[in-house]
């Protein structure tokens, strides 16, 4: 047997020792053990505690731990899709007049049946139109005397020089060139070639192009320059989604592309990046429970809320106990007509109704346009002012009891002056009822004041408050899909004030010495 | 007895005369602005008085001219003469919009009372009977969660839950969207199906406490002398609990109920804004926000005579349900 065992032992023989009726063995309690061991065997009041000293863990300690200050902003950068371009496969008849010559839609109309049906000549309005093939989806529509009156194509040709129109012969020639796959071909006296991708060539200088695709861009002062559109075609034959385009300064720019089936077009979008709050950016490992509605870090405004409304609800429950407590002491101690008239009082005020007049002078705050720093000093003060009758009452019928009991007639024969007998000798036989009291009040404080946060009329941003995060579920989408804004935020709420109901449930059965369990 | 209530009925005047005055007060230190807003359109009418004419000449209409005091009596001989006003925010009088959505607000309370009643009464009375059982805890904890539930978080709860995820109501109002091509058997399940939520929302809100009430009650009965002595005679404890205890517990319930009577007409302020009913409360809501004095004082004087009286009641009902009260 080792020494520290036989020392353990030791102590317990001398308890054998005493006698039965010596005091030894009588442990003895303070009232104040008493009360403490007896809440202590409460489970459920334990379980409020510990919820309790949680979230004064969370709210005063969270807010130094968190990385993140209170009405941080956070943003992120967002590709904007922005239209760009559009691009379709041509596949109708286009029309050039020639110089000097008119061609109604009617008679593109005409046209286009005759082709359909192969005829070579068709009449409108008196007119007698001839249409020449000239190669393949291209005709020339003429006069009955062989006058040009218009070139139908479906390739597309383009200037590629910006601001620079083409003539109807550049057209017509080259068009007839590239559809009989022909490499020159001359107009006025100058000698153009074609390339094979369709690029118009004069004196090795690039003035058009052919394509079936028929490009442009959305606004109108942006010029599709030829490689961009050459990367574009590419693309769209590839099937890609997404290209890079470098131009001409070198910088890269994102471009993607989406096909329409309903419209057959392809719509280009440019992908630009901006930076933008990172609104209601759902739980991440950067943010926990993601962020709020202006991009501020959800947990850490949760936090900094918690400390609100716990700050809230012990000041105001300090002013309400405080006035309550000198009122109800009064009115208690010297009966008559002082109890008469606090009485009066109290009544008075438990008669107004004080949610409806909160929401009132939170509405002229609004009206007023006040600083939310003062407006919370204000609320606060205003919630405590109505508080107060609730514990005067309580106190005055402690008092009124306890007034006529023996050790009161004692001190009035000793002759302690008034104050003491009241603040000395009375107040403190009713400090349990005010300590369940202040306990319970502090939960209902809690609820109100976030209540009032809640319809906006209470504590205003940029201060955090449990109610004017949950404010935020107002917004129909909120509700529906982002449960992290408003979820968090009522789970403590409601497990604060549970918390706080719990253990003064609990000191009530603790303090009540006629408890049997 | 009639000498009592004769005292109480004019306590109960002097009382709603302060009360109304702190309310006035308040209501006139607000920043007017809907007069302003009103002088400042009639007065851009073509042909029409300065602004600071029309100004003066509202400010006579809406007593604001003269002192608190006297503006004070003024409205209070208004009031008793049954000249509520017109209300700013609803521009109609007062007591046309509270005759429109009272009615709501009052079957809402009712309903609610009902099923608070059946529900809490008989769960309070079994958390009694076992007390310190697993039943006990059970019932107690969920009261005590009940009272803690914030009203607005529970409502998007329910929102989330039933209107959203599972699609079995609507999310506001009171009636759907084809209510004017229902019958009238269709339109009045049509209001039902809509009261759904918010009835359940207040049911849930308001029992807790009466629960408490009832076990607290209850376990005092429980304990008194002659519930021992029924035991001891030998009566089954069905008996013991269900004649002798219970009809005793009914005693401080009537006075809670008969007292919480006149409330049936004040109106659920959250539950009707958020579910958007247009009962007394939503109406008030608006008509506070805005700054309505008209609507907001006949409220409030409202919401002040329901509590008298509730009181009035319930210390009335005290005295004749238990004959061991006799008033001096």
């Amino acid at each position: 047997m080792s020494e520290n065992e036989k020392k353990d032992k030791a102590p317990v023989k001398e308890e054998q020792q005493y006698s039965l009726n010596d005091d030894r063995r009588v442990k003895v309690l303070s009232p104040g053990a008493m009360v403490a061991k007896r809440f202590f065997r409460n489970r459920i009041a334990v379980v409020g505690l510990v919820i309790l000293a949680f979230m004064f863990l969370f709210s005063f300690l969270g807010g130094l731990i968190s990385p993140y200050g209170e009405d941080q902003l956070f943003y992120r950068t967002d590709l904007m899709k922005k239209e760009y371009a559009g691009a379709v496969l041509n596949v109708d008849f286009r029309y050039s007049a020639a110089e000097g010559q008119k061609m109604s839609s009617a008679v593109q109309a005409m046209a286009v049946l005759a082709i359909q049906k192969g005829e070579t000549a068709f009449e409108y309005g008196g007119v007698d139109y001839q249409v020449i093939k000239e190669g393949e989806d291209f005709y020339r529509i003429a006069l009955a005397d062989g006058t040009t009156v218009a070139v139908t194509y479906k390739d597309v040709i383009r200037s590629s020089i910006e601001g620079q129109e083409l003539s109807f012969d550049l057209i017509y020639n080259a068009l007839k060139a590239y559809v009989g796959g022909g490499k020159t071909f001359s107009v006025d006296g100058k000698v153009y070639t074609i390339g094979d991708d369709g690029v118009v060539f004069e004196n090795d200088t690039e003035i058009a192009y052919i394509s079936r695709y028929a490009l442009n861009a959305v606004s109108p002062d942006v010029f599709l320059t030829r490689s961009f559109r050459d990367q574009l075609i590419e693309a769209i034959e590839n099937g890609q989604e997404d290209f890079t385009f470098v131009n001409e300064n070198g910088e890269a720019q994102d471009f993607s592309v989406e096909y329409k089936p309903d419209v057959k077009n392809w719509v280009i979008y440019r992908k630009q990046a901006s930076r933008v709050y990172d609104m209601y950016s759902f739980p991440s490992k950067e943010h926990w429970l993601g962020t709020d509605r202006y991009g501020m870090d959800m947990l850490t405004r949760l936090m900094y809320g918690g400390r609100v409304s716990l700050i809230i609800g012990f000041i105001v429950e300090a002013i309400s106990t405080l006035l309550g407590v000198i009122m109800g002491g009064l009115a208690g101690y010297f009966g008559k007509w002082v109890d008469n008239l606090i009485m009066r009082i109290v009544d008075i005020f438990y008669c107004i109704p004080s949610m409806p007049i909160l929401i009132i002078i939170g509405a002229a705050m609004d009206a007023m346009n006040m600083d939310p720093k003062l407006r919370m000093i204000y609320l606060m003060l205003i919630l405590g002012f109505l508080g107060w009758p609730g514990m005067a009452r309580l106190i005055r019928g402690q008092i009124l009891s306890l007034r006529e009991q023996e050790f009161m007639t004692a001190t009035e024969a000793g002759g302690i002056s008034v104050y003491r007998r009241i603040f000395k000798h009375l107040v403190p036989n009713v400090i349990p009822q005010i300590i369940v009291s202040v306990t319970m009040g502090v939960g209902g404080t809690i609820i109100t004041e976030a209540s009032l946060s809640f319809l906006g009329l209470g504590v205003r941003f940029p201060f955090a408050s449990w109610g004017n995060i949950i404010n935020d579920v107002n917004r129909t989408f909120v509700l529906e899909s982002y449960w992290f804004i408003w979820i968090p935020a009522g789970v403590l709420l409601l497990l604060t004030v549970l918390a706080f109901n719990l253990v003064g449930d609990g000191l009530r059965d603790a303090f009540d010495p006629k408890m049997k369990r | 007895m009639r000498k009592y209530i004769i005292k109480r009925l004019l306590l109960a005047v002097v009382i709603f005369f302060f009360v109304m005055l702190i309310t006035y007060t308040l209501m006139r230190c607000l920043p007017t602005s809907y007069i302003e807003q009103v002088a400042r359109q009639k007065s851009q009418l073509p042909g029409s008085k300065s602004y600071d004419e029309w100004m003066a000449q509202l400010r006579a209409m809406y007593k604001m001219d003269r002192g608190i005091i006297a503006g004070y009596f003024g409205w209070l001989v208004d009031f008793f003469s049954g000249n509520f006003g017109d209300s700013w925010n609803f521009t109609i009088p007062v007591i046309e919009e509270f005759n429109k959505t009272v009615w709501i607000s009052f079957w809402m309370g009712l309903i609610t009372m009902f099923f608070e009643l059946i529900i809490a009464i008989p769960l309070g009375i079994i958390a009694a009977t076992k007390q310190y059982t697993k039943t006990d805890y059970t019932i107690s904890i969920l009261a005590l969660a009940f009272i803690s539930l914030p009203t607005f978080f529970f409502i998007a709860l329910l929102k989330l839950v039933f209107s959203v995820k599972l699609g079995w109501f609507d999310l506001f109002g009171l009636i759907g969207r084809n209510h004017e091509q229902l019958s009238a058997l269709g339109k009045f399940f049509d209001k039902v199906h809509h009261l759904v939520l918010p009835i359940v929302t207040l049911v849930i809100i308001s029992i807790g406490g009466l629960m408490r009430y009832t076990r607290t009650n209850m376990l005092e009965v429980l304990n008194a002398d002659y519930i021992r002595t029924a035991r001891a005679k030998g009566l089954s404890e069905r008996k013991v609990i269900y004649h002798h205890a219970f009809r005793n517990t009914l005693i401080p319930l009537v006075t809670i109920v008969g007292g919480s009577l006149p409330g049936l007409f004040s109106g659920a302020l959250f539950t009707e804004t958020m579910f958007s009913i247009d009962g007394i409360g939503y109406a008030s809501y608006q008509a506070m926000i805005v700054g309505d004095i008209p609507f907001s004082m006949f409220y409030l004087a409202f919401i002040s005579i329901l509590t008298l009286i509730g009181n009035l009641i319930s210390d009335i009902l005290y005295a004749v349900v238990d004959p061991r009260v006799r008033l001096a």
